[in-house]
């Protein structure tokens, strides 16, 4: 087995080691930790890239065997396009939260760069493996992780959110176990591929029971993921969270929405035998949903975190009714979709932060009746030291107009193109019949999404940058303003390249809705010959 | 046995999901326990139930895999043990933080 051949573990070891190593520090010695913690995600990233090309270059998903067991016995992990996409973008997102949170947040809690680690690690787990009950631990792992990072910073409003979050994904991983465990019962497998396979062999008597196993599994991937009406957690507590942790919670949710567009067209698509396409109609109808709930919530938000927190479920919720309508080119636009918002939202709750320190806390709840409040004292808030950078309303207005432009998906960055994609395949998937209604509901409640942001941002915008009542100019370090641009630069950069993403996307989604590859080269996987002369 | 252990699973996930939905958050913490108590013997049940059986294998002699359990399940319900109480645990310490940030054990922080 080829040096090369290990990488395929390496984004789950890389977080581990680095985070055990965080462990040995006290906690006061911060500058060792944050550069330990830095170094990491540098390598991961440098790593994520490379995992990138191998996977766009190979014709065949890489199998890693764990402990050398064949396929369905053993625990597998796979990189496929999906997979490395997904692992990239967590990379990139989680160094742009990093390096913000060196300004100050990585100080206001202890283990912030042990947890931050771990949640990494839990998170490429959970896009690497290759069998449902280690997705469960893998869930497990990162949940545990962003339950700690929920609450750093400490402060009554973030104890009471994070409660319910704990209390909910608690729950919610309950309904993972028993729907793992019904499948398990039914097919006696627990390998993705060894599943989709099995499938279409269930008797007919027991396939109530699987199915039921199936859709207890979906709530649980739902809730992560968002759905309406299983989301009423989220925005409360990605707004009390803490803003580079908030920022890469916007993975958190992306998680939910990859295992949906992993299983359901990998066990329920065409070769899912008398199961094909049970979920479709109910991710369609959730993913419609959710972005009629999540956009009327940013239309409402009075505070910009909770107008970020609204535009995840927008985000998740588009993305669920793309997975409804298991087409694959209406996949691939999703996928640039999921990168392009993931990165818009990150930089968002990361950009709120800043243009929040500019806001009198209470005239900013207030925001609609704010005249009557304009009097009050103006006063400095926290105690932010080092050097502001000149400019800064500028340059913080710059960002968060292009983020509004992001958000909303208007030309010509990324959101647009990403929306565009969506649009124009969803519109494409009727054939000669004419479009289909489902495609005209999910065009109407893009495009009004996307108009709601536009005013909600529009509104923030001018509450901010143009007529501030009662704000100073934020002081901003340049090393918070660097990530927001670095998010927004990349999503800039995602526009030039948009053909080679689109490409790959395309590739990606393809390889999504035909699994007869996936399922090959997983149960195909050689196994590794033993040493020479050396004992099996 | 199939009708006790399903009743036992019942009635712990049931008592579990009321009192998951309490106002007060140790009967919350309490309701979550009962329902992990509950799901891992599901968990163990979906291995099929068998009595005096063992799930290792001998080596060397011919198996006769109709002699023994499915061992996987209990491989599972050991891992979601070790889990369920190790977030469990996590989840009382939050708790315990709530009770004394707000003086309340409501779990929105305060009294309706």
């Amino acid at each position: 087995m080829r040096f090369a051949d290990h990488l395929t573990i390496a984004p789950i070891v890389l977080p581990l080691v680095a985070g055990a190593l965080l462990l040995l520090f006290e906690e006061r010695r911060h500058t060792l930790k944050a550069l330990i913690n830095i170094a990491a995600t540098l390598l991961l990233v440098i790593l994520c890239q490379g995992l990138l090309r191998k996977a766009d270059g190979g014709a065949q998903a890489s199998i890693y065997l764990l402990g050398n067991w064949p396929a369905p016995f053993g625990i597998v992990l796979v990189l496929d396009r999906l997979s490395a996409l997904m692992l990239a973008m967590t990379s990139l997102l989680a160094l742009a939260a990093l390096v913000f949170a060196l300004a100050r947040w990585h100080k206001a809690g202890s283990h912030f760069h042990t947890l931050f680690q771990f949640l990494l690690m839990g998170l490429n787990g959970a896009f690497l493996t290759g069998d449902l009950f280690n997705l469960f631990v893998f869930f497990e792992v990162f949940l545990a992780a962003s339950y700690g990072l929920m609450l750093h910073g400490s402060g009554s409003g973030r104890t009471r959110a994070g409660l319910h979050y704990i209390a909910v994904n608690l729950a919610a991983s309950f309904l993972f176990l028993i729907g793992v465990s019904l499948i398990y019962g039914v097919t006696g497998t627990l390998n993705m591929a060894d599943l989709a396979v099995r499938i279409v062999g269930v008797p007919a008597e027991s396939r109530a029971l699987l199915e039921a196993g199936i859709a207890i599994l979906g709530i649980a991937f739902l809730v992560k993921a968002g759905m309406w009406p299983l989301c009423f957690w989220l925005p409360g507590a990605y707004a009390a969270a803490v803003a580079p942790v908030a920022a890469i919670f916007a993975v958190l949710s992306k998680v939910g929405v990859y295992a949906v567009l992993r299983l359901s067209p990998l066990i329920l698509g065409t070769g899912g035998g008398a199961s094909a396409g049970l979920a479709d109609n109910w991710l369609f109808i959730g993913g419609a949903a959710t972005i009629a709930f999540g956009m009327i919530g940013v239309l409402a938000s009075q505070v910009m975190a909770r107008l970020t927190g609204f535009s995840v479920l927008v985000s998740s919720g588009t993305l669920l009714a793309a997975a409804g309508m298991a087409d694959a080119s209406v996949t691939a636009g999703a996928l640039f979709y999921m990168v392009s918002s993931t990165l818009t939202i990150g930089a968002l709750f990361l950009l709120v932060e800043l243009v929040e320190r500019a806001q009198d806390p209470a005239a900013g709840v207030l925001a609609v009746t704010m005249e009557a409040y304009g009097d009050d004292d103006e006063e400095e808030i926290e105690d932010e030291v080092g050097v502001a950078i000149p400019g800064t309303l500028a340059a913080l207005g710059l960002c968060f107009g292009l983020s509004g432009i992001l958000l909303a998906g208007l030309p010509p960055l990324s959101g647009f193109l990403g929306k565009f994609a969506l649009l124009s395949a969803a519109l494409g998937t009727g054939g000669r019949e004419g479009v289909p209604v489902t495609a005209w509901i999910f065009l109407a409640l893009v495009l009004t999404s996307g108009l709601f942001a536009m005013i909600a941002m529009m509104r923030a915008g001018i509450r901010i940058f143009w007529a501030p009542v009662g704000g100073t100019v934020p002081k901003v370090l340049v090393v918070e303003f660097v990530p927001v641009a670095f998010l927004i630069m990349l999503c800039a950069a995602m526009t030039v390249q948009a053909g080679p993403l689109m490409r790959y996307a395309d590739d990606a989604a393809r390889s999504l809705h035909a699994p007869a590859g996936y399922i090959g080269d997983v149960l195909s996987a050689a196994r590794v010959a033993p040493p020479e002369g050396g004992k099996p | 046995m199939e009708l006790t252990l399903a009743i036992g699973i019942g009635v712990l996930v049931g008592s579990g999901v009321w009192l998951l939905l309490r106002p007060r958050t140790y009967q919350v913490i309490i309701g979550l326990s009962l329902i992990a108590y509950g799901v891992n013997l599901f968990i163990f049940s979906m291995g099929r139930l068998r009595m005096n059986a063992a799930p290792v294998l001998p080596s060397g002699a011919p198996v006769d895999p109709a002699a023994y359990v499915d061992p996987i399940p209990q491989a599972l319900v050991l891992t979601a043990i070790v889990i369920g109480f190790a977030t469990t645990a996590l989840f009382l310490v939050v708790l315990l933080v709530s009770r004394g940030q707000t003086g309340s054990d409501h779990v929105d922080g305060r009294e309706p």
